[in-house]
């Protein structure tokens, strides 16, 4: 089906909803098709290829809301849907706050956000195939201590999305994106090791090339060999951009709209203040081109935006749908966000951490003992107090140098604490939907022998 | 195995099949399942599999006391996957006409290339069991009765304590019907439902620091098991008095430390320090801390460690895996000694090894890998009050957030929702959440003491891998751990 065919059947929906009964109705369809090549030791291992469309609906009736989805897109399957959306709205509660965005609220058009390329669908399968083997060649063939992969791959897809509601809005948007990764294990003196590296692109010309990838995949496992226990003590610890990113989860996390009208966020009635070191702006925007959390409108229908979420230390907004919005007598910031399922949550567009002036290795070079962290473990951290502990890996700096691996280990301070003493790099690492800059946290607890 | 000698046979034929789900819901003949299965075939593959799935599911939330948000949903597809040699091709279709079915056959066979080599054998019915005798499945019962289930739930978070100020409810139900057909002539079908109830819960002193607390639990049960057995009181009270203990915790210790981990969900413990690292397709591959260990010593020798598939109700438990091999439980480390690993249809193939029961996938829309079901340690000898009383000073660990494992170095963390300090052999002051670490084969090395408390998780467990979750059991007596690293600040 087309973009047309899409859009077309999503406003059929709608309507049906509003004749079974609906005071709104919103309807969502996505059509995706996938392709995945995975290569392992030089010799294809697995190929996959398959398309899939799903529709999801949710209906306001009163002050009630009840939604559904399907992948049975016969009539049938609709039509069951659509009921079955109506009839949970009379099970669910009153809700003064329940509904829509308003009719004003909407997308007036769609902007082309260069979200789509043909370069991707033009590629063959062999190319692909192509491309995952030679990531996985280049890192096997980078250094002899590489002893086995667990393979290089490329993935890609092409998307199609449509959003219509009783509101007379219907739009939608073509997208692409394709992805090569390396995979390589590294053994030495008994101990073994396995790292990746990868490259994503909406335009397939965009992509790293596969070389490169399977040798940063390479060197990341390379770095990690030998590590050892370190002994607890309190020390500086530098976040490398790719566990840097995982703050801003956290920090997403706490400026959810839902965690704020539920007091369960440490960031919950900071609006205003200082919360972090003045070196720290953090930026969610929805509307760059060709990034992978841009789309033209959210999953309500409202535009994105550029919000400035912390500006130089300050809590300057949090991030809403229409729901919370109304909860807490705001407006939304265009952040609704739903797969096809569901009421709508809240989710990011790109969500990045603005440079600072100097690069993580002048960081380093200025530190006479602490911690450079380049992999972080397990979820132990709690959004609600802020509490922060989690397993890491990477490299110990000494006098200034990256002195030896270490693994192992745990971190533990406070997400307040961390915010509070970082200083922001000059070397972000743009990818995806969320980046960061290198990171230097004050001191933490690293705990190990 | 010719069907005319197995006594069983005849139910695999029309009459049988024309009354499963597929054949009455969607018109689906065994002879388009055999076509199916031969176009998979074309191209000269070794071996081919059809994963026919329809779930439907219901989940319910209540969030401030309102009910905010219900959705019901639909999700079905067939998977069509071909093996030649160590090469897999995998198609799948949302649609199940024939057209889109016979495509995505032709699409797997490409991995292939060649003449048609491989006879398809008829296929045959394998023995029936029910592991989960649910006759009406929650997802079949009146929504009202669900609905009151969470209801219940949120008037008991907020019963326990004045102190709880918030408290959300999650109620999910899934009822999967599956119909799997393989070329070497197996063929399963398989009702499957699942039901889990959660509930989170905020307290509050006065203007103090909010704590969270979250319990919850259930399985492959009917809906009066949440009404009489395992009640939403049960999982209310616990996660409102994990949030009320909270209040006063204190922080965690930093560094080595001696650990007890209570009976029970601590056993995630096993599922990240040995499940994972002992699956098949990480082994074969030779990227698992455990790789080319069969028959070596791997943990102390108090550790008797098994992955079972086949008790009753439980969350992990299936009649058939997902690639239609019977589930069996499989001993993976024996008085210390590991024993064996977790093998799917590809890696038994590869490796010339049985298979253990052990295939499973998220949906028809992902491949199957070797998983975990229900793991967890048997019993030791230990009074579980002695273990503790053995402590002089130490941290016990009641409950975890989950955990996570880097299989090829070993090394796994997991994350503590509720501890306490042990001092002078007795539980004393709260302790702060804190992420413990450790490497898989030395942490299971240093177990000095295990109880005699076998307990099972409430069934509540989601185990995620290459972005596949599947639903999963863990259990675990009382145990000792002597000197696991403590990710603290104190």
């Amino acid at each position: 089906m087309t973009l047309d065919d899409l859009k077309e059947l999503a406003v059929q929906v709608v309507r049906k909803a509003m004749g079974a009964g609906a005071s709104g109705a919103e309807c969502t369809v996505s059509d995706s098709t996938e392709f995945s090549a995975k290569v392992r030791l030089g010799e294809l291992e697995q190929l996959q290829q398959a398309g899939s469309r799903a529709m999801g609906v949710r209906v306001v009736a009163g002050r009630k809301m009840g939604s559904s989805f399907t992948s049975d897109l016969t009539a049938d399957g609709i039509d069951r849907m659509v009921r079955s959306a109506v009839d949970l709205a009379t099970y669910t509660s009153e809700d003064p706050h329940a509904g829509m965005p308003d009719a004003e609220e909407m997308a007036s058009s769609v902007l082309d956000l260069g979200l789509y390329s043909d370069s991707v669908a033009e590629l063959s399968g062999d190319m692909k195939i192509e491309k995952a083997r030679r990531a996985e060649a280049a890192a096997l063939a980078f250094d002899p201590r590489i002893s086995n992969s667990e393979g290089g791959s490329f993935d890609s897809n092409l998307g199609l999305r449509v959003f219509a509601n009783s509101h007379g809005f219907c739009g939608g948007w073509r997208s692409s994106s394709c992805s090569v990764s390396a995979v390589p294990v590294a053994a030495w003196d008994g101990g073994m090791e396995r790292d990746y590296w990868y490259s994503i692109a909406r335009d397939a010309g965009q992509l790293e090339d596969p070389e490169s990838v399977g040798r940063r995949a390479a060197q990341r496992v390379l770095r990690r060999l030998g590590a050892v226990k370190v002994e607890t003590q309190r020390v500086p610890v530098i976040f490398e951009q790719r566990v840097a990113r995982s703050l801003l989860g956290h920090i997403f996390e706490a400026v959810d709209g839902r965690s704020i009208y539920r007091e369960s966020s440490f960031l919950a009635g900071k609006l205003g203040e200082k919360v972090a070191h003045e070196g720290l702006t953090v930026i969610d925007d929805g509307t760059i081109p060709g990034m992978f959390g841009s789309q033209p409108f959210d999953d309500e229908g409202v535009p994105t935006r550029r919000t400035a979420v912390i500006e130089r230390g300050i809590l300057k907004s949090y991030l809403l749908n229409s729901y919370a919005a109304r909860k807490l007598g705001m407006r939304t910031t265009g952040n609704a966000s739903r797969g096809v399922s569901g009421n709508a949550g809240i989710g990011i567009g790109n969500f990045y951490v603005e440079s600072g002036s100097r690069s993580g290795d002048e960081m380093v070079r200025g530190i006479r003992n602490g911690f450079f962290v380049t992999e972080l473990i397990g979820n132990g951290v709690n959004t609600v107090t802020g509490d922060y502990s989690r397993g890491a890996a990477g490299i110990w700096i000494r006098d200034g140098e990256l002195a030896f691996p270490v693994s192992e280990v745990t971190i533990a301070g406070t997400l307040q604490e961390m915010l509070a003493v970082a200083e922001i790099g000059s070397d972000p690492e743009v990818r995806g939907s969320m980046w960061s800059p290198t990171v230097m946290i004050g001191e933490m607890t690293v705990a190990g022998r | 195995m010719n069907s005319s000698e197995n006594t069983r046979g005849s139910r695999a034929f029309e009459p049988g099949f024309g009354s499963s789900f597929f054949a009455s819901k969607f018109g689906i003949t065994l002879r388009d399942v055999e076509n199916y299965l031969s176009e998979a075939l074309s191209k000269g593959g070794d071996y081919a599999d059809l994963y026919f799935e329809y779930v439907a599911s219901t989940s319910i939330s209540i969030d401030e006391s309102i009910i905010k948000s219900a959705t019901q949903g639909v999700s079905m597809g067939v998977g069509v996957r071909v093996i030649a040699g160590e090469r897999t091709g995998y198609a799948h279709s949302g649609d199940l006409s024939r057209a889109k079915i016979r495509s995505a056959a032709r699409v797997a066979a490409m991995i292939a290339s060649g003449p048609s080599k491989v006879e398809s054998v008829p296929l045959e019915e394998g023995s029936k069991r029910n592991l989960y005798p649910v006759v009406t499945a929650p997802g079949e019962t009146a929504l009202q009765d669900r609905v009151e289930l969470a209801w219940r739930a949120d008037r008991a978070a907020r019963d326990y304590d004045s102190k709880i100020f918030q408290v959300q409810v999650a109620w999910v139900d899934n009822l999967r019907e599956v119909l799997i057909a393989t070329s070497d002539g197996k063929l399963s079908f398989d009702r499957q439902p699942l039901a889990r109830l959660s509930v989170y819960a905020l307290a509050r002193d006065g203007s103090g620091v909010p704590q969270q607390g979250h319990a919850g639990g259930g399985g492959r049960r009917e809906i009066s098991w949440f009404q009489n057995e395992r009640t939403p009181e049960f999982f209310a009270q616990d996660a409102a008095r994990q949030a009320v203990a909270q209040l006063s915790a204190v922080d965690a210790p930093a560094g080595e430390q001696t650990v007890v981990l209570g009976p029970g969900w601590p056993g995630v413990l096993l599922h990240e320090a040995v499940g994972h690292g002992l699956e098949a397709d990480f082994n074969r591959k030779g990227v698992s801390a455990f790789s080319g260990r069969i028959g070596q010593k791997v943990a102390s020798e108090l550790c008797t460690v098994v992955d079972d598939g086949t008790i009753n109700g439980r969350r992990g438990s299936l009649n058939v895996d997902d690639e239609g091999n019977p589930t069996q439980r499989n001993v993976l480390i024996e008085n210390g000694i590991l024993r064996g690993y977790l093998q799917d249809t590809l890696s038994s193939r590869i490796l010339g090894t049985p298979v253990t029961g052990s295939g499973r996938r998220e949906s028809y829309a992902s491949l199957p890998m070797p998983r975990m079901t229900n793991t967890f340690m048997l019993a030791g000898e230990s009074d579980p009050q002695d273990v503790i009383r053995s402590v002089k000073r130490g941290l016990y660990c009641a409950n975890f957030a989950g955990g996570q494992v880097d299989i090829t170095s070993g090394n796994f963390v997991f994350s503590a929702s509720e501890s306490y300090m042990i001092e002078d052999g007795r539980l004393t002051r709260a302790v702060k959440n804190a992420t413990l670490i450790g490497n898989g084969p030395e942490a299971l090395g240093r177990i000095a003491m295990v109880g005699c408390d076998l307990q099972l998780d409430e069934g509540i467990g989601v185990c995620g891998k290459e972005g596949q979750s599947v639903p999963v059991g863990v259990g675990m007596p009382t145990v000792r751990i002597d000197g696991m690293t403590v990710g603290g600040t104190a």
